[in-house]
């Protein structure tokens, strides 16, 4: 059987989701974000709301996640998307909204905002990558940062007794009783994106059922911070990532 | 017993050689180009070995950038 036999449109079995546009995305080769991008597009396009998601993009790496997908969007100062859909979620209850954040700006300068919009319980989703790094400008220490992690600021390795340790934010956020939802999943190989879009879904059904903040993390890699190849940090990430940030659900309330 | 045949079309003008599908890929159907580049000056991805897509879709899966669409027969 020839190719072309084969390239026809009844036999179709996977494409870039329709809401991901041909615009060229902006991220280093084998970014772990390209993926997730993919992911909400596809949930959202599954659940029929692409007329009403409102995804509100941070400063860091995604900040451009606006020209990728074709939703309405808001752009956030740095740290500030969770205060930002707080207040896009109230004043429009039927709307669809969700945040996208990294590690810097959801740990560091947006700590505040993430702890007291999980505390109200927004009915928003956060969607948050967990590089381990400051990708966006240029690889420094971030909260996350692994024990002994080489970074550009830590370049003998994260020292806890100068720079404190990793910070297991989305444990604290599983603490607080605004949270229905907290889950830490990763897309490095075909079987985590499986299961790391499935509980994306159900962090989205469970906004608009008022089911409190949910919050997917998603441990991810970032190559160019990292120094190393796509497929090497993903291997990397198995390793040394998941013992520091075990996937699973850390709070799933019915 | 019934015989399955994938294929595998790149955009490889959007492709950044991440090599992401070609280790997903459990038959070593892709590889990247060991010669010719993209206009961005990336080794593109292509189908190295054509007969032995299963169309499973892993590859699509994992490309961070949506180069891939896959296409499927039951033979
Ligand atoms: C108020 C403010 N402070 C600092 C910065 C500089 N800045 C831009 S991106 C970034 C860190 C982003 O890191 P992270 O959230 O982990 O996302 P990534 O780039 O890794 O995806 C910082 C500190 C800024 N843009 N605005
Ligand atoms: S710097 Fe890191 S996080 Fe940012 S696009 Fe590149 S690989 Fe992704
Ligand atoms: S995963 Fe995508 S971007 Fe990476 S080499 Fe394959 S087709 Fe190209």
């Amino acid at each position: 059987m020839e190719l072309c036999d084969i390239i026809k449109p009844e036999n179709l079995v996977y494409k870039k989701p329709e809401l991901m546009n041909d615009n060229p995305m902006h991220y280093c080769p084998g970014c772990s974000h390209g993926v997730i991008h993919k992911l909400i597009a596809e949930v959202i396009e599954e659940m029929g709301m692409k007329e009403k998601t409102i995804g509100v993009s941070p400063v860091g790496c995604a900040v451009f996640a606006y020209n990728y997908l074709d939703i309405d969007w808001q752009e956030a100062a740095h740290g500030r998307a969770p205060a930002i859909a707080t207040a896009i979620k109230r004043l429009n209850p039927g709307k669809m909204v969700f945040t996208y954040q990294g590690d810097g700006d959801l740990a560091a300068i947006g700590t505040a905002e993430t702890i007291h919009a999980a505390n109200r319980g927004e009915n928003i989703v956060i969607v948050f990558v967990n590089n381990a790094i400051y990708g966006m400008t240029g690889g420094q220490m971030a909260p996350t940062t692994l024990e002994g992690m080489a970074t550009s600021t830590t370049p003998y390795g994260r020292d806890i007794a100068l720079n404190g340790h990793p910070l297991k934010i989305s444990n604290l956020l599983a603490q607080l009783e605004g949270t229905g939802l907290v889950t830490r999943q990763s897309v490095q190989n075909p079987a985590a994106v499986r299961k790391a879009k499935k509980m994306l879904r159900k962090a989205f059904e469970n906004s608009m059922m008022g089911k409190g903040t949910s919050v997917v993390e998603f441990v991810s890699t970032c190559s160019s911070g990292w120094k190393m190849t796509p497929a090497q940090s993903n291997k990397w990430m198995e390793e040394n990532m998941f013992p520091a940030y075990p996937l699973g659900d850390l709070k799933n309330v019915d | 017993m019934a015989k399955i045949k994938g294929a595998v079309v790149v955009d490889q003008e959007r492709c950044k050689g991440c090599d992401l599908c070609v280790v997903a890929c459990p038959t070593d159907v892709l590889e990247l180009h060991p010669r010719e580049v993209n206009n961005k000056g990336y080794h593109y991805a292509y189908m190295k070995n054509p007969d032995d897509c299963i169309g499973c879709s892993s590859c699509g899966m994992v490309c961070p950038d949506g180069c891939l669409t896959i296409y499927k027969v039951k033979l």
